[in-house]
């Protein structure tokens, strides 16, 4: 009889002794980028592999999987599931999802392809390669649910060209092209790390959730298809940063750098869902402070007492991201509606029972700062004279977002940092923003700041609508403007046969 | 006798996704067109990377192979991610009865004599060749441009990865095991002077820059010239010399170079098709590439199956390279 292998050491036949030492070539030509940043690896053999799934189950797990997904789009689809949305302002909250964060899902897989290839160490290496191909099953399953509201509704059908365009798109677009614009280990601490561990409860679980809660079949059965991916993810994350910590004393002050840098781009990014969660679900899941809370300061707070061990702190901010979650769903979600016309999704006044949920969830802020904007805005509708503002926004050159977040202890007051360099001034949202720009100003000259471009007339013109029409494609009058009067409002009407 | 249900019918804005429509026109795609054509990102990129700050993340020019669309790279087999694997899990499936059988019927006892020898000195091996094999296309995968072509390398680099591993279980039927047949495979990876041609050209291979380059040195010479010998005429040897059922071990990559050759001969004619200057590219490539591994190969094909093994495995190669439209 053969004797039993345990799964490790299975998995290190199969996996880990794949690998061999060059003779040939220089090793260091075959991973060149191991060692630029500064952070110092002494033995990969060190890695302890986070999941141990060879090639035939993953085959086989997730080709069941696959097959089960596509039943159910299948027969959304067909039944004319979308239908059964709680109202038609939820799939906004979709648009939103295929243009904004979809594409990301595709810049993980490009970015775990290549820490998939350049990673010494056959561990990691193989471990990345399958974050990769997950990735790339996310953002096409993605598409396919997508698919069939897309030919009910407008606004997804050009999500690949705006996302490289739009304005607001540029904050998640930026957001990955910066950590994969970064080395190998930096875009593991800033996307394995940061962003799949630490903030993953707060992206992907609330659009999945939201559409439990909204009668959204098809991306609600992607959610729960992709959950045992994201937990494969997860771990993943976890143990990058535990490697790394436990290679070297010396990448701990890098690490916790990134720490720090990440974790405020991500929660910057973030401010979409706080919107998208606080705004745009007609049916709420929990308030976006509640899952800030919940998300960040409980599970957050454990892991990071976790990994003092290593002298890893808090990140840094942490402090000023617990007062920004009174504030940030209200000023974004005011600075898309008072910019409605140059979204590609509908954007609307909250009805009266979401106001009052609103000042519930958020006693010490909505009602003192926030409610009377919208009661004013519900004047000007009533009076026919619904706001769009003509003016473009100045952006913040690190996060991109338009610079309308205020001072936390003082929110009648807009936060404006700015810094010199090489003679141009650059301008910011933050002490957040800013010291992420000082640190590394030549990366982020080159943001490719969209309303800049506008103004320097790289985006077509004259006019704005011309650039939303010629140079986002954006439809205008469909895709555009107010939920009220809106294509998808009128067809929503007919087909419930409502007037 | 047909029945027919009455459902809703109702009327949709649209086929599909703009981006399809422009290339395929107004009606119904496939998942394979929404899956694959422009989704990959491909202008105004904010920040050059560190480690290559002479290109854009996504950049065409990381290949001296030059194609007005880059998504002319259709895969004739239509792979996404949703067909690829349930495909795979199908080739699985089947290989896993096969190992399952072959282990409840002690198969490997059945061998004749000094058999179990040969399969680690000349099959076993060849893992570490599949591991070089996931490194070049991932390599392409993430150098390359497109979807279209990117997502077809990076089912190849998991492929190999795949078959790296049946190899390795092949081994450890052998030693019951205990990992030893590995050992001795790696071993002769590593030192014995036959395997020491190749595994100079594998390595060469992950050191070359374009990754269009490495795709046509992998995928269509080095792959074509392995197939050919290991996998027809080492099958052929062991089914003449009674170890016939080895084949059902390896019936796998049997099924899985049909498979693939679909994809990276249409790959391969389609970017000699585009223009003249990538003809001229891609035969300099192959010639460069078929001489050092037709030498790299050459003791070992010679000691594993006599004198004439590599010239009958090269004209296999030139067959197909003629029918991509190369050296015409």
């Amino acid at each position: 009889m053969a004797k039993k292998l345990n799964i490790k050491d299975k998995y290190r036949l199969l996996t880990r002794d794949l690998d061999w030492e060059f003779s040939y070539v220089d090793r260091k030509d075959a991973f060149p980028f191991e060692e630029f940043e500064g952070i110092k690896i002494t033995d990969w053999s060190k890695w302890e592999d986070p999941f141990r799934l060879t090639m035939d189950s993953y085959w086989k797990y997730q080709a069941e999987k696959e097959k089960k997904l596509y039943a159910i789009f299948d027969a959304f689809s067909q039944n004319n599931g979308h239908l059964n949305v709680s109202d038609p302002r939820y799939v906004n909250a979709l648009k939103l999802f295929l243009t904004g964060v979809s594409p990301l899902e595709y810049q993980a897989y490009q970015g775990f392809a290549h820490v998939g290839r350049q990673f010494g160490g056959v561990g990691a290496r193989v471990a990345c390669q399958m974050q990769a191909i997950d990735e790339l099953r996310h953002v096409q399953t993605q598409i396919h649910a997508m698919s069939h509201y897309n030919k009910f509704f407008d606004g997804f059908q050009d999500y690949s060209h705006m996302h490289d365009r739009v304005w607001y798109l540029s904050v998640p677009k930026s957001f990955f092209n910066d950590a994969r614009a970064a080395g190998p280990f930096e875009f593991m601490v800033a996307i394995g790390f940061s962003f799949e561990y630490v903030l993953t409860n707060l992206l992907f679980v609330p659009f999945m959730s939201g559409a439990a809660h909204n009668g959204d079949m098809a991306t609600v059965t992607f959610g729960f298809s992709a959950q045992s991916d994201e937990a494969r993810h997860m771990t993943l994350g976890l143990e990058v940063i535990k490697f790394l910590l436990e290679q070297h004393e010396d990448n701990v002050p890098i690490v916790q750098k990134w720490i720090d840098k990440w974790f405020w781009r991500g929660t910057r990014l973030l401010t979409i869902v706080a919107m998208m969660m606080d705004y745009m679900l007609p049916n709420k899941v929990m308030s976006w402070k509640e899952a800030w809370e919940v998300y960040f300061e409980e599970a957050g707070g454990s892991l990071f007492k976790d990994l003092a061990r290593y002298g890893i702190k808090m990140p840094k901010y942490a402090e000023t991201i617990e007062k920004e979650k009174e504030h940030v769903s209200h000023q974004a979600w005011w600075i898309f509606y008072t910019h409605g016309h140059a979204a590609g999704f509908h954007t609307w006044i909250p009805s009266d029972e979401e106001l009052d949920w609103l000042s519930e969830k958020y006693p010490d802020t909505f009602d003192k700062y926030y409610r009377p904007r919208w009661e004013l805005a519900k004047e000007m509708e009533a009076k026919g004279e619904r706001f769009y503002t003509k003016a473009l926004p100045q952006l913040c050159t690190t996060c991109q977002i338009p610079m309308g977040f205020t001072e936390m202890d003082d929110p009648t007051q807009v936060c404006y940092r700015d810094s010199v360099y090489k003679g141009d001034r650059y301008h910011f949202c933050s002490d957040g923003c800013k010291d992420i720009f000082d640190d590394e100003p030549e990366k982020y000259v080159q943001s490719w700041l969209p309303v800049h471009q506008i103004f320097q007339g790289n985006c077509g013109g004259p006019d704005v609508e011309n650039v939303l029409s010629d140079f986002y494609r954006m439809n205008l009058g469909e895709d555009n403007m107010d939920m009220k009067g809106s294509p998808d409002e009128k067809r929503w009407k007919q087909w419930k046969g409502v007037a | 006798m047909t029945i027919e249900i009455k459902t809703a019918t109702l009327e949709p804005v649209r086929n599909t996704y703009a981006h399809i429509e422009r290339r395929f026109g107004d009606k119904p795609a496939t998942r394979y067109q929404e899956a694959t054509y422009d989704v990959q990102s491909e202008k105004y990129f904010h920040y050059r990377p560190l480690w290559q700050p002479e290109k854009e993340l996504n950049d065409p020019s990381r290949t001296a192979i030059k194609m007005k669309d880059w998504y002319d790279f259709k895969d004739p087999r239509q792979f996404y991610y949703g067909a690829y694997v349930q495909q795979r899990a199908k080739m699985q499936e089947v290989a896993e009865n096969n190992y399952a059988f072959f282990e409840k019927r002690n198969l490997m006892a059945c061998l004749p004599d000094g058999m179990e020898a040969k399969i680690i000195k000349y099959l076993i091996p060849l893992r570490h060749l599949e591991q070089g094999a996931n490194l070049n296309n991932m390599y392409a995968c993430s150098y390359g441009y497109g979807t279209a072509i990117t997502q077809a390398c990076l089912y190849n680099g998991m492929d190999r990865l795949g078959i790296a591993q049946y190899l390795s279980r092949i081994g450890l039927i052998i030693d019951g095991n205990t990992g030893d047949s590995l050992a001795e495979a790696k071993q002769a990876w590593m030192n014995d002077a036959i395997w020491q041609g190749i595994r100079a050209a594998v390595e060469k291979m992950i050191i070359t820059e374009d990754w269009f380059e490495v795709l046509v040195a992998q995928d269509v010479v080095l792959d074509c010239l392995m197939h050919e010998l290991f996998y027809v005429q080492f099958d052929q040897w062991l089914q003449d010399n009674g170890a016939q059922d080895i084949g059902m071990l390896t019936e796998f990559m049997q099924v899985w170079a049909k498979d693939n050759n679909r994809w990276i001969d249409a790959t391969l004619k389609i970017a000699a098709a585009e223009s003249t200057e990538n003809k001229a590219l891609l035969e300099t490539w192959v010639s460069d590439w078929k001489q050092v591994i037709s030498e790299a190969l050459s003791p070992l094909a010679a000691e594993m199956l006599g004198s004439d093994a590599l010239a009958l495995a090269e004209s296999a190669l030139d067959k197909r390279l003629m029918k991509a439209g190369l050296f015409k």
